[in-house]
């Protein structure tokens, strides 16, 4: 029997991957576990793992496409074997074919030969108990008759939380009862599978791709369209949901970093300091003092962190991320340093595990390399501040009665009105200005 | 930790609360001269004389009224009853005056007594001496039920229920005197109401009690070489019943099998299974299944005895139902 290969969701938040690269070529065996493709998520680019061994006898999409979760991407099976008609599509239109076999349910179809001939186009079903590891999505399912679906009662609960369609998934309990674990593989009910019962109303054709024009043009061209990656559809997709619901107001001081900056020049050995790092420490100690600040709005109840987990914005090619220094409040300048050096780097490459860049009770976003003065940044919910930090700069300024050429930086404080007022971020502001300007409080 | 019998256990708990109040004390058939028909009150007549070690005669409706009447007074009496089988003799006391004194004197008169002996089949006793009564004590409001399937346990127990202000029905098990385990020295007291977690695992709990925790941890052990992680659960209390620790595991297993001795009609384990139908539905994956005793007279014979009681296999092949799987 074949077995289809879906596209599955690789975090939490994904919707559709694109098919990065094929590392499983057809006609290759598969064994469980191996890698069968690279897949961009909307955050990383993530392995697909084969759930079950044999021979790769088909990819069903090529590398590059974009695929929603829960669509077959590829077949697996005995070598030779055929792919059959149904197998080898994609989101076919035929899958509802003709609703005949309805009618001729009357009678409780418990053999299962009976079932197969009920339920046209599909092929055999097959023996109701099945190995667990066999729990991909493969051949038909077996309504009872009436179209009541059978399921357990967690098998519904965990439909109804995902959405999911239960009239769609093939069960593979007694009589077809659909348990968990039929439901590992179907995340979404966005489209559906062609193994879907014949009583699916049948799919309009599919729309034409492409209406007119194409989409690329040449050089020459007035404008140059260029396809949503998936980080930029996240980020546009939680970016909207911050600006619009969150009501901010921003916070803004002016810090004098010279002493900052001899204390940077004197911590010469490796690894080396950044100003970003002392930043990171003195706002995760901060947050300590001020825990009011420390918090995620969650709806119905606010949840303030005992933990001090800061996300740092890293820019990445075509977007940003935010990978997490955990508990930078318990660790050393120099822990922070290589650990914010190695997340950075990796954050680069795409290769950051999700719970790398999930979790965080604060941000901040430093855009002073790039010579800006001063930014608000963008909260990321459910975090309730975010600090943007500006440039270091040598500037004239008032210094114990006289005009002095010092250096200065610029913090301006993005606050969540629902979980911070304007004084509990400014006081936070004030201690996290105090331990800049002397930063041997740092140490104690 | 020094390791005792299920028997010397139950007695170190016995001689530490005599020790301890000079108000504990044991009554029974047997119990002094002949240190026990089960030797569980062996040298407590030498060490505390024949006041707080009464031997009694073949009357278990008598000496069990003895003892609800003492602990009226202000005593703390253990009452061992041979075995549970011949307590039935003695009903009328355990449920009308024990189970019911404190809610009929509005709360002025309490019955602290324990009611303790082996429940349950052994080996060949036949019919009537081979029976577990659990279910029915634990019907009685009033009463609290205790079974502990361990050395330590059974030490922690007797201590708890000798303490306890309430009448407690506490059931051993012929087969587990001689059973060792390590058990604490001093003031071990496990608290009445607890169950216990004898084995973790995620794919499947098995509840039991008593003799069955064996079994589970016997049929546990076969299915862990067939790639499946069983969770054991020791309900150790009958009543009160821990919910708490039972909803926890079916929350996390989602598939849930319930083993005891006893007859299969009105067992504990329906009232198990009512729970968690009640309370835990939408974390269930599977029905749940019982496996109990048959519902026969026990038998005599030798094969078929054994065919009746539940067993390691039994329990494997219902934990294969609640999986969806094969059964081998």
């Amino acid at each position: 029997m074949t077995t289809k290969v879906v596209m599955e969701a690789l975090s939490p938040t994904m919707e559709e991957g694109r098919l990065v690269e094929w590392k499983k070529q057809e006609g290759e065996p598969v064994a469980v576990g191996d890698v069968l493709a690279e897949i961009e998520t909307d955050k990383a680019v993530m392995e697909l793992v084969a759930r079950i061994g044999g021979t790769m006898l088909k990819h069903i999409v090529e590398a590059g496409a974009t695929v929603p979760v829960s669509e077959p991407v590829a077949v697996i099976g005995e070598p030779g074997e055929e792919v059959g008609g149904e197998a080898g599509k994609r989101g076919s239109g035929e899958a509802g074919g003709p609703a005949s076999g309805n009618g001729q349910r009357d009678g409780k179809a418990k053999d299962p030969e009976a079932q197969a001939q009920a339920t046209p186009p599909a092929p055999p079903a097959r023996a109701a108990a099945q190995p667990a590891s066999a729990a991909i999505a493969t051949s038909s399912r077996a309504p009872d008759a009436g179209g009541r679906v059978k399921a357990s009662p967690l098998a519904r609960r965990i439909a109804s939380e995902r959405g999911l369609d239960l009239g769609v998934v093939a069960g593979t309990g007694p009589e077809g009862r659909i348990v968990a674990r039929d439901l590992e593989q179907a995340r979404q009910a966005t489209a559906p599978s062609p193994a879907a019962p014949a009583r699916t109303p049948p799919l309009p054709p599919p729309a034409s791709r492409v209406p007119g024009p194409g989409g690329t043009r040449p050089a020459s061209a007035p404008f140059t369209d260029v396809p949503l990656t998936q980080i930029r559809k996240t980020i546009a997709r939680r970016l909207a949901q911050s600006i619009g619901p969150v009501p901010t107001f921003y916070l803004t001081t002016e810090v004098d970093m010279e002493r900052v900056w001899e204390a940077r020049a004197a911590l010469s050995a490796e690894p080396k300091v950044s100003f970003n790092d002392i930043i990171i420490k003195s706002v995760a100690m901060a947050l300590r003092q001020h825990p009011a600040c420390n918090a995620w709005w969650q709806d119905d109840h606010i949840r303030y962190w005992n933990e001090v987990h800061v996300g740092m914005a890293v820019a990445v090619e075509d977007g940003l991320i935010t990978p997490v220094i955990r508990y930078a409040d318990e660790k050393t300048l120099r822990q922070i340093a290589v650990e914010a050096r190695d997340l950075a780097g990796r954050a680069r490459d795409r290769r950051l595990r999700p719970e790398e860049y999930t979790g965080a009770t604060f941000s901040i976003s430093n855009l002073g390399m790039l010579d800006i003065d001063e930014f608000t940044a963008v909260i990321n919910p459910p975090e309730a501040g975010i600090l943007a930090v500006g440039r270091i700069a040598e500037k004239p300024v008032a210094h114990e009665g006289v005009v002095a050429v010092r250096r200065q930086m610029r913090l301006t404080m993005s606050c969540d009105h629902r979980v911070i007022d304007g004084a509990t971020g400014a006081q936070f502001l004030k201690t996290l200005k105090s331990m800049l300007e002397n930063p041997l409080a740092l140490v104690w | 930790m020094p390791t005792l019998t299920y028997r010397d256990a139950l007695n170190q708990a016995l001689r530490e609360e005599m020790q301890r109040d000079p108000s504990v004390f044991l009554m029974g058939e047997e119990v002094g001269v002949y240190q026990g028909a089960y030797k569980v009150s062996r040298g407590l007549l030498d060490e505390f004389g024949p006041m707080r070690v009464v031997d009694t005669p073949i009357t278990e409706l008598g000496f069990a009224g003895v003892g609800v009447g003492a602990a009226m007074v202000g005593l703390r009496p253990v009452i061992e009853f041979m075995t549970w089988n011949f307590a039935l003799l003695a009903v009328d006391q355990l449920i009308n005056s024990a189970a019911k004194m404190r809610y009929m004197s509005n709360g002025q008169v309490g019955v602290p007594a324990v009611f303790r002996g082996p429940g349950g089949s052994a080996l060949q006793l036949a019919a009537q001496h081979s029976q577990a009564f659990e279910s029915w004590y634990a019907h009685i409001p009033g009463l609290k039920v205790v079974m502990p399937a361990t050395p330590a346990d059974a030490k922690g127990l007797l201590k708890s229920a000798i303490r306890d202000d309430n009448p407690v029905i506490f059931i051993e098990g012929e087969m587990l005197y001689n059973t060792k385990g390590e058990v604490p020295e001093g003031e071990h007291v496990v608290p009445i109401g607890l169950a216990d977690l004898k084995r973790e695992g995620n794919d499947v709990t098995i509840v039991c009690h008593s003799k069955t925790v064996s079994v589970a941890l016997k049929a546990a052990e076969q299915l862990a070489k067939d790639g499946v992680n069983a969770e054991v659960l020791d309900l150790r209390t009958i009543r009160p019943l821990d919910t708490g620790a039972v909803l926890n595991s079916v929350a996390k297993t989602h598939r849930c099998v319930v083993v005891e001795e006893g007859w299969p009609f009105a067992g504990v384990g329906a009232q198990v299974v009512d729970m968690i139908q009640r309370e835990a539905f939408d974390e269930l994956d599977a029905p749940i299944i019982r496996v109990t005793g048959a519902d026969v007279p026990m038998p005599y014979n030798k094969q078929l005895e054994k065919a009746a009681k539940a067993d390691p296999g039994k329990v494997v092949s219902a934990v294969n139902q609640v999986l969806y799987r094969e059964a081998e």
